[in-house]
């Protein structure tokens, strides 16, 4: 037996893991707070990419959506991460043996990546990504990075339901 | 006549090929699942200023302005998708409570949407300050804010109860 079957025989064997998977309105529950925490990270990523991009609105500037914005993507990961572990709990072979489940944490380490690239020369110039066209540019490769790696971790999270664990 | 309706649309040629494709439903729920976040996100931004938790700094008419685009591109998707999950088994997501309820409740958040943009949102341009915006545009704003998040609740609801109804 793998390291990782006994894992997760060990989690679903935990009292905890039996009443997350057996009462019946708790994993739904736990997956619609789920959800509305990606809400808002999805929605924050989108305003500040669309920025980026200049399509849409040119007012608020694009300082004034990123201070906005950025705390809507990190306030909700602690939410995400105690949301997804209960999940994980709850069925640890669904999750834990799921290459979708790992695509998905691949795909959020990127995109925490890009943002944290794209938020941290911000927070030392406002101006950094406007000073020259280069970084114009890097900017808006940055948006459309962030744009399909989030919108990425969204589909590969809805996909975990359909895959088979290996 | 509507049971005659929802068979012939699961009968259908687009119905029967989501129903029994491999990966369709998978992407169209996808799909759907980023829609809906996008829409109750963007929702948020307009409800969190007419309640003066976040925004504060800028209007509300700007605050509209910058955030309803998004959400009607979206709706218009979440519309689209949902309606052709709904047509690989439209007799029974017709009779799933959930459904029944989260679509109840959308005509609810469309309905206080309408009321308050007709009548309750007048004098809209003098709310600059947090402070400005009157009892009737807050209380507009939570009860968009809890349906919304009733909305949420009850898709993710539906998943888990469409077989396990007679």
């Amino acid at each position: 037996m793998s390291t990782l079957d006994a894992f997760c025989k060990w989690l679903a064997a935990m009292p905890l893991s039996h009443a997350i998977a057996n009462v019946g309105w708790i994993i739904p529950a736990v997956q619609t707070v789920h959800i509305l925490a990606v809400a808002s990270v999805l929605t924050a990523v989108l305003m500040i990419d669309r920025r980026l991009l200049q399509v849409g609105a040119r007012e608020p500037s694009m300082l004034w959506v990123a201070r906005r914005f950025l705390p809507f993507i990190w306030w909700p990961l602690p939410v995400l991460l105690v949301t997804g572990m209960t999940l994980i709990v709850g069925e640890p072979d669904r999750t834990l043996k799921n290459p979708e489940f790992f695509l998905k944490m691949g795909l959020l380490l990127a995109a925490v990546m890009v943002t944290l690239v794209f938020q941290i020369p911000l927070g030392r110039d406002p101006d950094f990504w406007h000073r020259q066209p280069a970084r114009r540019w890097a900017a808006r490769l940055l948006a459309i990075a962030s744009l399909l790696l989030f919108a990425g971790i969204a589909i590969a999270g809805r996909w975990i339901a359909y895959t088979q664990s290996t | 006549m509507l049971q005659q309706f929802l068979q012939a649309l699961q009968d259908s040629a687009l119905g029967t090929a989501i129903r029994e494709g491999e990966s369709l439903f998978p992407w169209i729920e996808s799909m759907h699942v980023l829609a809906v976040t996008l829409v109750i996100g963007s929702v948020t931004i307009v409800d969190l200023r007419l309640l003066g938790l976040a925004s504060r700094d800028r209007s509300v008419l700007q605050m509209t302005a910058f955030a309803l685009p998004v959400t009607w591109s979206a709706f218009a998707i979440a519309v689209i998708t949902g309606t052709l999950m709904f047509s690989s088994n439209a007799l029974a997501y017709a009779r799933n409570p959930f459904l029944q309820a989260k679509l109840l409740l959308i005509i609810g958040a469309g309905l206080n949407m309408a009321i308050y943009h007709l009548y309750l949102s007048r004098g809209a341009a003098a709310w600059l300050a947090p402070a400005q915006t009157p009892r009737r545009a807050r209380v507009a704003g939570a009860i968009s804010l809890a349906m919304w998040i009733a909305i949420a609740a009850c898709g993710r609801w539906i998943g888990f109860t469409l077989h396990a109804l007679p």
